[in-house]
């Protein structure tokens, strides 16, 4: 079986590296040089783990689900990341970020946002902290997702409207890149997901594996076994996947399942399915899998979630998928929108309209009966209300 | 011989470089824009080739790059309209533009294509000197084309002689506050890092390339450098203009008059 391990360079297999403007060689570099000493440090891990557990609420628990698991014949748990501080896992990354970047001495944090799950987590840790935070959001998702936008301001954090472009999250990242050259010296940029260029992807994923560091540890105690059959995550740029993934990437008794969102369908122009339509390319700072034009033009993707609504994908999900393995499915808006719905009325847990994507997944993958199935239930469903409203199939 | 260094082997001062987004304001005003610029007086011509996320460019020039793209640009058209340039351009050309449509047109492809139409160099900003060095530098080399890499006030010593070693064009020096952009002055931090760089005696001549974009500052940064590079500024001339020719000439005329 083919390693998943990150090289020297930042390359998972044929993805990754740090395609940077010389103007923040500077940042990455120190980032690059410092990111593993300073998380291998006993501080670091000290403050890591008290905060994970007093500020945040972690373990967050592995609940089986009976009532779905009667439905689908399978043993299915779910991996409660809902129930973190701020509504989703997100916050796992803001945290080992914010406490690196004290570490490094600076001043200033900048962060992208979506759907404004991660720009919440980056404010809500910036106020933590006592540091100053700006949050780029495009103009459209301002517009789509205000509670979030007031959320932020709450906390204390200065929302940036990005105007150009689609004035959507890919535009988000531009701008936090831009104002990131800038302001090289006292900022440091906490980006959300497992994309950018190296370390990012590794780093956050390095955050976020506590999630899997749990599953391992909660599963043996239900199980008698530390593994499941499956685990199951939705993937926009993949952190709550590379998180639930990580310590079993190279575990063959592991299935890794990565859920896509197909928007409205994979061939029907407004899809947000990387893997199935995405080619090679290179998008803010790493090479991975894109879904862009013959020109290599990056092309605007849709889905009905905002946090799956990017045109690439974490590159260690690209050398998931070619390298055969991870599994990749996809999954139709209103596929999702009922799949939410059912595990609503089922466990009496409304999830995130992302995480909804990876509950449908059962539905269309294949597993024998009484597989133990670990989902990722990467985030709640409070601030999808309005989507939830809007779409009214209940 | 190659155009650019053809250039700084006679001029060493007050090489004007001026930047505009190819298929901008209209689709097919490339090569107008270009002979015009051959006229006013310009140096070097840089063709931004227009892309949806150009990450190291300011408000101005994005808006330039999506509209170019609105207006239906793409590699190939651009392309079409540079085959007949050196029957009436004789300046040295520079591409600049992001890795990615490089990368899907392909790389070898597009060198032999910019050496058939006589492009002299390129400027990639996401195209970090060691993946240029590992993956680039000999097909590059191959097709006759020059490197540009920037630089920076945070660049250390060690790699500015680095990025000096590896170019062969001229270097290309943007400011702390590095997205293009016009800016009013210039600040004496700024002049500190110009003679920071002006004294390490580097091989490549330097261009001063953000915030220029008038006979004063033209003439500051020449001061401290062999030349300097319009971007933003020109492209405000261009979007607001009624007759190229005629509006190109009077701005660069302009610009290059000895104060």
């Amino acid at each position: 079986m083919i390693e998943i391990k990150v090289d020297e360079k930042g390359f998972y297999g044929n993805f990754g590296g740090a395609y940077i403007p010389e103007m923040l060689h500077p940042n990455i570099e120190e980032l690059r040089l410092n990111y593993e000493a300073i998380i291998a440090e006993p501080d670091f891990q000290e403050t890591f783990h008290s905060l994970l557990r007093d500020f945040v609420g972690r373990p967050t628990p592995l609940y089986l689900a009976e009532r779905l698991s009667e439905k689908f014949g399978a043993k299915i748990y779910l991996k409660r990341e809902d129930l973190c501080h701020t509504g989703a896992h997100k916050v796992n990354n803001t945290i080992g970020q914010i406490i690196l970047a004290k570490k490094l001495g600076k001043k200033r944090i900048i962060a992208e946002t979506g759907a404004g799950q991660h720009g919440v987590a980056t404010a809500t840790v910036c106020a933590l902290m006592g540091m100053e935070c700006t949050v780029y959001m495009g103009a459209l998702d301002i517009e789509r997702q205000r509670p979030n936008v007031e959320r932020m301001k709450i906390l204390g954090a200065k929302v940036v409207p990005a105007t150009s472009g689609s004035k959507t999250l890919k535009d988000a990242t531009n701008e936090a890149m831009r104002q990131w050259i800038n302001n090289p010296v006292d900022t440091h940029y906490i980006i959300g997901s497992v994309v950018g260029p190296h370390p990012y992807p590794e780093m956050v994923a390095r955050f976020q594996s506590v999630i899997s560091a749990e599953i391992k540890a909660q599963l043996l105690e239900k199980e008698g076994r530390d593994y499941p059959d499956a685990v199951i995550a939705c993937v926009g740029g993949g952190s709550n996947a590379a998180g639930a993934f990580y310590h079993y990437y190279n575990d063959p008794r592991v299935r890794l399942i990565a859920v896509e969102a197909a928007g409205l369908g994979i061939s029907s122009g407004k899809s947000a399915a990387t893997t199935a339509l995405g080619t090679p390319g290179v998008l803010h700072g790493s090479k991975t899998l894109l879904m862009q034009t013959k020109d290599g033009q990056v092309v605007e993707p849709h889905s009905i979630s905002a946090g799956l609504d990017y045109p690439g994908i974490g590159p260690v999900h690209a050398h998931l998928f070619e390298s055969g393995r991870g599994e990749f499915i996809a999954v139709e808006d209103d596929d999702a929108m009922r799949a939410g719905i059912a595990l609503s009325r089922t466990e009496g847990i409304i999830p995130a309209i992302e995480t909804s994507h990876a509950l449908h997944a059962l539905s269309l993958m294949e597993y024998k009966p009484g597989d133990v199935l670990v989902i990722n239930l990467s985030g709640r469903g409070d601030k999808d209300l309005d989507t939830y409203i809007k779409w009214g199939k209940y | 011989m190659n155009r650019l260094k053809r250039l700084f082997e006679h001029k060493q001062e007050r090489v004007l470089s001026i930047y505009f987004t190819a298929g901008f304001p209209a689709k097919d005003d490339t090569l107008t824009i270009m002979q015009a610029l051959e006229q006013a007086g310009a140096d070097i011509i840089e063709i931004g080739m227009p892309y949806s996320d150009p990450i190291a460019d300011g408000p101005t020039i994005q808006e330039s790059n999506l509209q170019a793209l609105a207006n239906g640009m793409d590699m190939e058209t651009l392309f079409g309209q540079l085959e007949e340039m050196r029957q009436t351009v004789s300046l040295p050309v520079v591409l600049m533009g992001y890795l990615n449509p490089i990368m899907q047109y392909g790389e070898e492809r597009f060198c032999a294509r910019c050496q058939e139409l006589g492009i002299d160099g390129l400027i990639i900003p996401d195209l970090p000197i060691s993946l240029y060095l590992e993956q680039y530098q000999a097909l590059f080399n191959q097709y006759g084309l020059s490197n540009t890499f920037l630089i920076s006030p945070q660049t250390s010593e060690e790699r500015i002689r680095e990025i000096d070693q590896h170019s062969d064009g001229f270097i290309y020096m943007v400011s702390s506050h590095a997205i293009t952009g016009a800016k009013a002055s210039i600040s004496e931090e700024q002049i500190a890092y110009f003679e920071r760089v002006a004294a390490m005696q580097l091989k490549n001549p330097r261009l001063i390339g953000f915030g220029i974009s008038d006979a004063y500052t033209f003439t500051t940064a020449s001061r401290y450098s062999h030349g300097a590079i319009i971007g933003s500024a020109f492209i405000k001339v261009l979007a607001g203009s009624r007759n190229l020719e005629a509006d190109i000439h009077e701005y660069i005329q302009n610009v290059i008059k000895q104060a």
